[in-house]
């Protein structure tokens, strides 16, 4: 089977591009130019550059002992958390901005939930001398107040969206409206392997750095390129995406992806859309969404600001239905619980959704013998203020 | 099955058509068809009822606004098929429903076209639904409703892409005025007469109403000079929400039109 896009812009039955004829010129012109900009070789040397110049890659391949020890297993972390800015998030605007300039586009819009792909598009927008315009839905701008005066300190214009929910979706839905109103010179860098198509794929390629590498850094470390598991968290899933991407035709390597069941999965406050999801439309794209009866998306819910997404990008709908990766849904306590582990056992804290990934350790009883590479999608400074309360009130109830 | 009241209406009427755009329980839940008598009794050509979505992409904030109370009133595909049980005996204008795909896909198409059908609905705008896939799998089942599909072209739309739409339209054309979300306030530039005149130019064999920025008689005016009509929506929705009744509302804002 195929799990990558075909020339229609579909997985499976899911992706597509279902937009408004306002956006059909934007979109059209990604479409017909990102595959050819990015093969140029002009492109690519300029994109390594940054990459190991700028953001600090490779990142490390980093045996965790005593995690694995915690286990029973091999656990190697790909580090993506040591990436400048925190997260692999800044992949992605790395490659966008790059695009963005070829493209001639002036202005720069972004959508962010806890304001890391917000922080990664300001950074490159500096970087590359172009203007910003990031939205963030109000609630957000008030949950993750620092990462909103990151932005401001990186010369973007942070725009707190009033609509719906005023949470990711709507900050979405305001970043596509703004792109309407600018048909010319303006690129949306999407921060997720969600949208129309071209951009799940075109996501997809900038963060399938993370697989190309841990190929080549497990072949020197265990004198093979292919793990036995791969396992990353899926918001809109561009991190799990980028960790699967050179993986998704080695029948023997098992991916799992781990979604946020907030408070559980059948308690109403849950992120966990391939399961609570329905085959639908967000953003443009065909995907599994959560939504009521009458087609009316609803509001997700987890612990982490950026599991919290109502749909999942289209590949990873279509890796969820064809049953090539295995999804398991973790929530807010165990995730909370992983987090801490890490922390203890290896010193590094890693970010809330990425401890979602972590906590997905005790369900996949990998064997002594295996494998096991786990995306450290970023750190957890972002989340400090929510773990120092998380544990206050856990404490509390005590 | 009767002729289509859209082609009835464009062979009869060849300027000044006034369309007008409503959100489909609202102000209140049961205004809906209240609205449609006034409109038709006002003169009133053709209505777009938009059936309301949490996300609508390509509006702006006056009916994103009122698609959100519209939900809040409890209205959905469902309620709104059922307020429209009847509504053939009380109104003739064309009649033309209007909404994202989601909320239709969930209600199930063949089943959304039959209900609409069985009502008295004309055709639908869905400006999410691409081109591709409506010829595909879409096209087959609005047609043996008797149903049309009515597409949006902007000021970035090419003339090849323009010409593919005219091919596959069969009632009118909805000429977007400006690279905008419904509501912006649009100057009237040179632009924007540049490109109605050369749509005007291409000769299609389509209609063309002009809509979004249409607020008052003088645009409404200047875009009849361009188009076979226009079509009003967030003004409309705006003096629905005048302390009058809904009645005298629909019929005074119409009276500052005509
Ligand atoms: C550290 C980290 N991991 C994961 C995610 C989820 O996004 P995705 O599923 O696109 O990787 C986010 C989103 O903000 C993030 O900041």
């Amino acid at each position: 089977m195929n799990y990558g896009v075909d020339e229609r812009g579909y997985y499976g039955q899911f992706g597509g591009a279902y937009i408004p004829e306002m956006l059909y010129p934007n979109v059209e012109e990604l479409r017909e130019q990102y595959l050819s900009i990015m093969q140029e070789p002009a492109f690519q040397q300029e994109l390594q550059e940054l990459l190991r110049d700028y953001v600090g890659r490779p990142t490390p391949l980093y045996h965790a002992k005593r995690l694995s020890e915690r286990y029973n297993t091999k656990i190697y972390l790909k580090r993506e958390d040591l990436n400048h800015t925190g997260a692999h998030k800044i992949n992605n605007t790395v490659g966008q901005i790059l695009l963005a300039k070829r493209l001639g586009k002036k202005r720069i819009i972004a959508e962010t939930g806890a304001g890391q792909h917000g922080v990664a598009t300001a950074t490159v927008c500096a970087l590359a001398g172009l203007e910003c315009i990031v939205y963030m839905g109000k609630i957000d701008t008030e949950r993750q107040r620092p990462n909103v005066e990151k932005m401001r300190l990186l010369g973007a214009t942070v725009i707190p969206v009033t609509s719906g929910s005023q949470t990711l979706k709507d900050a979405t839905n305001e970043a596509i409206r703004d792109w309407i109103n600018h048909p010319e010179d303006t690129h949306y860098i999407i921060g997720s392997v969600v949208g129309p198509h071209p951009y799940p794929d075109m996501v997809a390629r900038f963060q399938s750095v993370i697989s190309a590498e841990i190929r080549k850094q497990l072949l020197e470390k265990e004198g093979r390129e292919i793990p036995d598991y791969v396992v990353a968290c899926v918001g809109g899933g561009s991190n799990a995406a980028g960790a699967f991407y050179h993986f998704l035709g080695e029948p023997t390597v098992q991916l799992v992806a781990v979604e946020a069941a907030g408070l559980g999965v059948d308690t109403g406050h849950s992120a966990a859309t391939s399961v609570l999801g329905k085959t639908g439309i967000i953003h443009g794209s065909k995907t599994l969404l959560m939504q009521t009866e009458d087609g009316q998306i609803t509001e997700p819910y987890s612990i982490s600001a950026g599991l919290d997404y109502p749909g999942v990008g289209p590949q990873h709908a279509h890796l969820a239905q064809s049953g090539r990766a295995r999804f398991i849904a973790i929530t807010d306590a165990d995730a909370m619980e992983a987090l801490r582990e890490l922390s203890r056992l290896e010193g590094i804290i890693p970010a809330i959704e990425s401890s979602h990934a972590l906590a997905a350790l005790k369900e996949i009883n990998a064997g002594p013998d295996q494998v096991v590479v786990l995306n450290l999608s970023g750190r957890g400074d972002k989340d400090l203020n929510t773990i120092l309360t998380y544990f206050e009130q856990q404490d509390a109830a005590k | 099955m009767p002729q289509n009241r859209l082609t009835r209406l464009f062979q009869e009427k060849s300027g000044n058509l006034l369309n007008i755009y409503f959100t489909a329980g609202y102000p209140k839940l049961d205004d809906t068809v209240t609205i449609l008598e006034e409109l038709e009794a006002a003169g009133a050509d053709l209505v777009e009822i938009g059936m309301p979505f949490s996300d609508p992409l390509a509006d702006g904030p006056t009916i994103q606004a009122s698609n959100q109370v519209a939900l809040e009133n409890g209205m959905s595909i469902r309620k709104l098929m059922a307020q429209l049980q009847g509504v053939r005996e009380r109104v003739s204008l064309p009649i033309i429903l209007m909404g994202y795909l989601n909320p239709v896909m969930q209600y199930g198409f063949e089943r959304f076209c039959q209900d609409a059908a069985a009502v008295g609905v004309d055709g639908f705008i869905l400006p999410d639904l691409p081109f591709a896939e409506y010829e595909e799998e879409y096209k087959p089942i609005l047609e043996k409703y008797g149903l049309s599909l009515i597409f949006l072209i902007t000021p970035q739309t090419s003339e090849a892409r323009i010409r593919q739409i005219d091919a596959l339209s069969s009632s009118f054309i909805y000429m977007v005025s400006s690279a905008s979300t419904t509501g912006s306030q649009v100057q009237t530039n040179e632009g924007q007469q540049a490109y109605f005149s050369k749509v005007k130019g291409l000769g299609l064999r389509n209609p063309l109403l002009i809509g979004f920025g249409i607020s008052d008689r003088p645009s409404f005016e200047l875009a009849c000079q361009s188009a076979h009509g226009a079509i009003i929506g967030s003004a409309f929705i705006k003096a629905l929400q005048q302390p009058a009744e809904v009645r005298e509302n629909v019929r005074s804002f119409l009276k500052t039109l005509r």
